[in-house]
């Protein structure tokens, strides 16, 4: 008998099938491995025995009796508790009060109760926890914690973790895993949906991977390798290289001197920010999620607000310098600055869902021309040489961009962005949520730019991938820089223990 | 299977991507109709004098259509929603929730009837023409601006802000009145200098310039809005604040100019109500178009060409009204607050069903079926009739909206 | 003075319920600008109540006027609700068209199907309602003097409504159903995976402030007014109820803190009737008098705007404050 067994579930968004058929079973006092591509519909799948979908067609079993889940409250009452990639939490709330939230507990409501056995809990599993503390207060992985105290808190016995490490430094994951083994030992069953091979090797007792919504098939972790899993999960064999040439004749582009910003917020951004960014040569940014890299970028940008410092730009043509500080965004962006800007709401900034392709690459060039009127004949021709060099799939360059998909969305942007020839090249998570071959197509663009004599900046959160692409990598940690290292030589930890380095300052 | 049936939720909702334009009037026209239907039953119950229930319907048409006073009156009054709704769209457009049109139409009344009141007489017409308009559109441009600048420099909310100067305007006005007749009851004579020219005395000649002025205004802001750097530039920050910050544009600066220029808008109603049609000003002489304005604009989804059926229709319940009022004996000028009221919920509710689309359960999808029959046979006979209407629509709006959602 | 402060709090009375209403209402995470047309109905729901009671005793009275007051403002509440919740329509949208409606229905309803004035007029019957039932007071009151006319001197529905306020600055603080109302305003995604039903929350609050709401209609009417029903009273309430939504601002979304306010805006409101007690020597002309109204309104601009200025998390209002949820939204 199985834990926890579904049948051809079948689920459809529109036209969209987000999953077809799809067969799976886990044990009991396992931790299974769900492994997929993005966008191949692994978290729709759980979403589905969480109780936030219902499938349109086929079963749920578990311990072998036929379930329906119309609810999150149904699937807490079958035992099962998921952590969502993107927290399900309550900001202005406590951690107690977040874990309590929903749970009908018998005797009467009462938070103190609650809190001494958050803490037994968390001692149980060697979670560090303050029960009191406000979300809004607390760092990734201490909302991470919450989330999973909060379904022990239920005594689930089936744990759904989806993409738990995206946020965690190599030290944070380490800790993460040896909690999940101690709750194995404890008899739990474990789901972690993931995209990262070494994890499911390290981790997992077995791993199913779906591919654009099908079920390929399940192995045991022990008996398969790297190459076998990344054949399934894309179908066909991928070389995992990404080409990076010598930087050919580095100059000075941006030199950054003692740069401290303010956020919006009014806390600090970025502290004591130096380095130099070089044309020809990409220069990674690694750190855990909301580390100063967004208030980096923006500052360049002329976006935030500057405390002090200085970011000299150097211009190539005539060698002249120039202090982006006391720039407005536009003033900079003429000076060939170029920002590919791609938060975690993909379409929150650069572009505008809304609006159809002509009219998003239009936002580059709208003001030309001395009428005031617009004239949207050029870009129109842009971006049909944007959609024919990137390979878009669209309908038409009249489609409000919203309805392409994120692969197309990010070709777009960083199509227009690229299409002036910038001297300076940022992107910051430009192969969030892609596939890999979208992804290997963002990177060979960065590439390019290089080779062109652009200074590249990239924000990335794969390790592997800034290891393999960038040339330099600036480690950022709290706003801080607390590295800067020679990819080429660089490894991993080495990275991972920059991400986690405090620094400390004396305040003024 | 049965058993399992059971307990599947009875239906469950799911986002359109895409609806005919065919549907979507179906359904437009499905909820007036509805609306209609509502509407005569409460009258109908309600009154005291007759319950004759298609009575309703002929009331309604005959105070619009039946004497030419009426029918010019009708379109005065569409003319003038339409004006208040294309004011409105700009700042609601960039989502400033613009709530302050009755009060901008009344300090426009207010401009427009100080100059009327302290220079009438001692300038000729037309410049006291040109001084009115100036004066209209000062104050409710800055009736509009105020609450801009806080909302750009402080984010402080626009819609409470703009109600309160709603009632502010309001007192204003009749604190001027009662200074000009300190022992009167509050109200004002119509005003000799300054009138705006008619053409002619008769309804079409009072009405026509007003018509045609607004009809104008709404064009020329249609095309303000899709082929001006000014237009785009606000659509970006109404969609995506950041990206407007990302590229450059002063977000500030555009709040401020956006509502500025909405708010001259509405002064242009006030100017026109008080300079051509009233001669005088009163504390409810917005008749509350600023809300209506809000409703007729965001039921358009800012397509100019539909706010123009909209504001014809609105006005046609309106004016329809003051006829069912005295056919069935109601002694109270609300009711039309009434029915309208009840059409805009109505109209309200159809935009889930262009927007998401509910599916039953497969037992439960049988007993809809039998009870959407009739339904959907009728909506079949009229498709081809309302498909040509909504491609009309798609084809003005591509030619006239952008990127508007 | 003791005069001022007594009418002070027959008004804040009305502030008190439509505010209260409304802090229910958007911690279900639903800006209702319906409010104001809520607050109208429940006025024309509490008169019909009267009438039917017939001034047969001030118990009966009084709960029939409660009783089809909330019957009436839960009935537009549920308009809200229906379009809002289920259909997910735009909330501004939804309650301007609700205010606009409930305005205009009071009026027919007050002055077409009750009637007033003239023949079968139930005006006498309404203002022997309002001074025998609903304005009267304990006994012990008039002995007390001053202290005890402003704090004893109110008619029933006064302390009731603060028992209301109190009651739901308990239930929002101290019991779990409060967390997870305030779980659904912040975050309704969280919620609902926490396994709060989330519709049932928003349903359920939208109507009972929708209903306390409307009580502040009737306590207008009936005890503020005396149960004297003017031509104004729609126009009157609905002004009202706009500065309630503000008040909702101005006391951080805390009923108990929404007492105060709403006394601080009573105050304010009747300022205008008491200017010649605070300002004895100075003569006002019949304009000026009428400037004097604006203080609320102006008050409240600055209210919003002081607000607008600080920045704490917790003083905000609830973050999904007027955005529909959409389960499958992705």
């Amino acid at each position: 008998m199985h834990q926890l067994e579904l049948r051809n579930i079948t689920k459809t968004f529109g036209s969209v099938v987000a999953n077809n058929n799809v067969s799976l079973t886990l044990e009991k006092g396992e931790i299974l491995s769900l492994l997929g591509e993005n966008g191949c519909g692994k978290t729709t799948l759980m979403n589905m025995i969480a109780g936030i979908y219902y499938p349109d067609s086929g079963s749920i079993l578990i311990n072998g009796e036929e379930v329906s889940i119309k609810s999150p409250i149904d699937a807490f009452n079958h035992g099962i508790g998921m952590i969502h990639q993107h927290f399900k939490l309550v900001d202005v709330f406590s951690a107690t009060e977040n874990i309590v939230l929903g749970y009908k507990e018998e005797g009467r409501f009462n938070l103190k109760k609650s809190a001494i056995k958050v803490k037994e809990i968390a001692d149980k599993y060697g979670f560090i926890i303050d029960p009191k503390k406000k979300i809004y207060d607390m760092s990734v992985s201490e909302k991470q914690t919450v989330e999973i105290v909060k379904v022990l808190f239920r005594g689930a016995d089936i744990l759904i973790l989806d993409e738990p490490t995206a946020v965690l430094t190599p030290q944070e994951t380490r800790k993460l895993f040896d909690v999940l083994r101690k709750m194995k030992e404890d008899g739990k069953s474990i789901i972690i949906i993931t995209h990262k091979l070494n994890e499911v090797m390290e981790i997992s007792d077995r791993v199913a991977v779906l591919r654009k919504g099908e079920y390929i098939g399940s192995v045991n972790s022990k008996e398969t390798s790297e190459s076998q899993l990344t054949e399934m999960m894309v179908g066909k064999k991928v070389e995992l290289n990404i080409d990076r040439t010598e930087p050919k004749d580095p100059k000075d582009r941006l030199i950054i001197k003692n740069l401290s910003t303010i956020r919006d917020d009014g806390l600090p951004g970025v502290r004591n920010i130096e380095f130099t960014a070089r044309s020809g040569e990409i220069l990674g940014i690694a750190g855990i999620a909301g580390s100063g890299q967004k208030e980096l970028l923006e500052a360049i940008a002329g976006l935030s607000k500057i405390k002090s410092g200085t970011i000299e730009y150097i211009n190539p043509e005539n060698e002249e310098i120039v202090n982006l500080c006391l720039k407005s965004p536009r003033q900079i962006r003429d000076l060939g600055v170029r920002l590919a800007f791609v938060p975690e709401d993909r379409l929150g900034m650069g572009l505008v869902g809304n609006m159809d392709l002509v009219d998003n690459v239009m936002l580059r060039s709208y003001e030309k021309g001395k009428l005031d009127l617009l004239d949207r004949k050029t870009p129109g021709k842009l971006t049909d040489q944007i959609v024919k060099d990137l390979e878009v799939v669209t309908d038409s360059v009249n489609t409000p961009v919203r309805r392409l998909s994120g692969g197309n969305v990010q070709k777009v942007l960083v199509g227009r962005e690229i299409a002036s020839v910038p001297k300076v090249l940022m992107a910051a998570y430009p192969v969030r949520g892609l596939d890999i071959n979208s992804s290997y197509l963002i990177y060979n663009l960065l590439n390019e730019q290089k080779e062109n004599g652009s200074a590249v900046i990239f924000v990335g959160e794969d390790l592997d991938v800034l290891l393999a692409l960038s040339d330099r990598i600036l480690v950022l940690n709290g706003g801080h820089i607390t590295g800067i290292v020679d990819a080429r030589s660089a490894t991993k930890e080495e990275v991972g223990l920059l991400m986690t380095k405090s620094v400390v300052v004396e305040e003024e | 299977m049965a058993h399992e049936n059971k307990r599947e939720p009875l239906f469950h909702i799911v986002k359109r991507m895409d609806i005919k334009p065919g549907a979507k009037v179906g359904i437009k026209v499905l909820s007036i109709f509805i609306g209609l239907l509502i509407a005569a039953i409460f009258v109908v119950a309600l009154s005291p004098k007759s319950n004759n229930f298609f009575g309703f319907f002929g009331s309604m048409a005959s105070g619009v259509f039946s004497t030419p006073r009426r029918f010019w009156k009708y379109l005065l009054e569409a003319a003038l929603l339409l004006g208040v709704s294309i004011a409105l769209v700009p700042a609601f457009k960039m989502k400033f929730w613009n709530l302050g049109g009755n009060g901008q139409i009344l300090m426009g009344c207010l401009g427009t009837c100080v100059v009327m009141f302290y220079l009438g007489g001692k300038l000729p017409d037309p410049i006291l023409w040109i001084l009115m308009l100036v004066a209209a559109v000062a104050f409710a441009g800055i009736w509009a601006v105020i609450p801009a600048l806080f909302k750009a420099f402080f984010k402080t909310n626009e819609s409470l802000f703009t109600l309160m100067l709603n009632y502010i305007a309001a007192i204003l006005v009749g604190y001027t009145i009662s200074s000009w007749y300190p022992k009167g009851t509050g109200s004002m004579t119509p005003l000799t200098n300054g009138q705006l020219p008619i053409i002619n005395n008769t309804p079409f000649g009072k009405c026509f310039l007003p018509i045609v002025l607004f009809v104008f205004i709404t064009t020329a802001v249609a095309l303000y809005l899709k082929y001006s750097k000014h237009g785009y530039e606000l659509s970006v920050v109404g969609e995506s604040e950041n990206t407007a910050r990302y590229i450059g544009i002063n977000v500030k600066w555009v709040t401020i100019r956006t509502v500025l220029f909405s708010g001259i808008l509405c002064g242009l109603v006030g100017f026109v109500l008080s300079g051509a049609i009233n001669y005088m000003m009163s504390t409810n002489m917005d008749s509350n178009m600023g809300f209506t304005g809000i409703m007729v604009a965001w039921l358009s989804h800012f397509s100019p060409i539909v706010m123009v059926f909209i504001s014809l229709f609105i006005a046609f319940i309106t004016k329809g009204m003051s006829q069912v009022n005295e056919d069935f004996g109601f002694t109270d000028e609300n009711l039309s607050s009434v029915i309208t009221g009840i059409i805009f919920f109505l109209l309200i509710a159809s935009e889930f069903f262009v927007s998401y689309k509910i599916i039953w359960r497969a037992d439960a999808q049988k007993v809809v079926d039998k009870i959407a029959f009739p339904f959907v046979w009728v909506g079949k006979k009229l498709s081809p009739v309302f498909e040509k209407i909504g491609n009309f629509f798609t084809g003005l709006k591509l030619k006239l909206t952008k990127g508007g959602k | 003075m003791v005069e001022f402060l007594f009418q002070a709090i027959a008004i804040a009375v009305i502030f008190l319920l439509g505010c209260v209403g409304e802090i229910l209402t958007e911690k279900a995470g639903h800006l209702n600008l319906g409010i104001p047309g809520i607050m109208c109905v429940g006025a024309a729901g509490g008169i019909l109540g009267v009438v039917i009671a017939n001034n047969v005793n001030g118990v009966l009275s009084i709960f029939c006027a409660i009783l089809f007051s909330i019957i009436f403002a839960a009935v537009a509440g549920g308009i809200y609700a229906f379009l809002t919740v289920s259909l997910r329509c735009n909330q501004n949208v939804t309650g301007l068209a609700l205010t606009i409606f409930g305005n205009g229905f009071s009026s027919v309803f007050i002055n077409n199907i009750i009637k007033i004035e003239g023949e079968g007029g139930k005006g006498a019957l309404l203002s022997e309602a309002g001074n025998k039932f609903f304005l009267a007071h304990l006994p012990f009151a008039d002995s007390l003097g001053g202290f005890g006319k402003i704090v004893f001197g109110h008619g029933f529905l006064t302390y009731f409504a603060i028992a209301i306020a109190v009651a739901a600055a308990v239930v929002l603080a101290f019991t779990r159903i409060g967390l997870n109302l305030r779980a659904v305003g912040e975050s309704p995604a969280t919620a609902d995976a926490a396994g709060i039903n989330v519709t049932k929350y928003k349903y359920v609050f939208i109507l009972a402030g929708s209903s306390i709401a409307g009580l502040g209609g009737l306590v207008y009417v009936m005890q503020y007014m005396g149960g004297i029903v003017g031509a104004e009273l729609a126009g009157t309430v609905e002004g009202i109820g706009w500065l309630c939504i503000a008040l909702v601002i101005f006391t951080l979304w805390k009923p108990a803190l929404s007492i105060l306010g709403s006394f601080i805006f009573g105050a304010l409101y009747i300022f205008p009737s008491f200017v010649n007690v605070f300002f004895p020597d100075v003569t006002f002309t019949f304009a000026q008098l009428k400037l004097f109204p604006l203080i609320p309104y102006v008050v409240t601009i600055i209210v919003l705007v002081v607000t607008s200025l600080m920045g704490k998390k917790e003083n905000q209002g609830p973050a999904s404050l007027g955005v529909s949820y959409f389960r499958e939204d992705r």
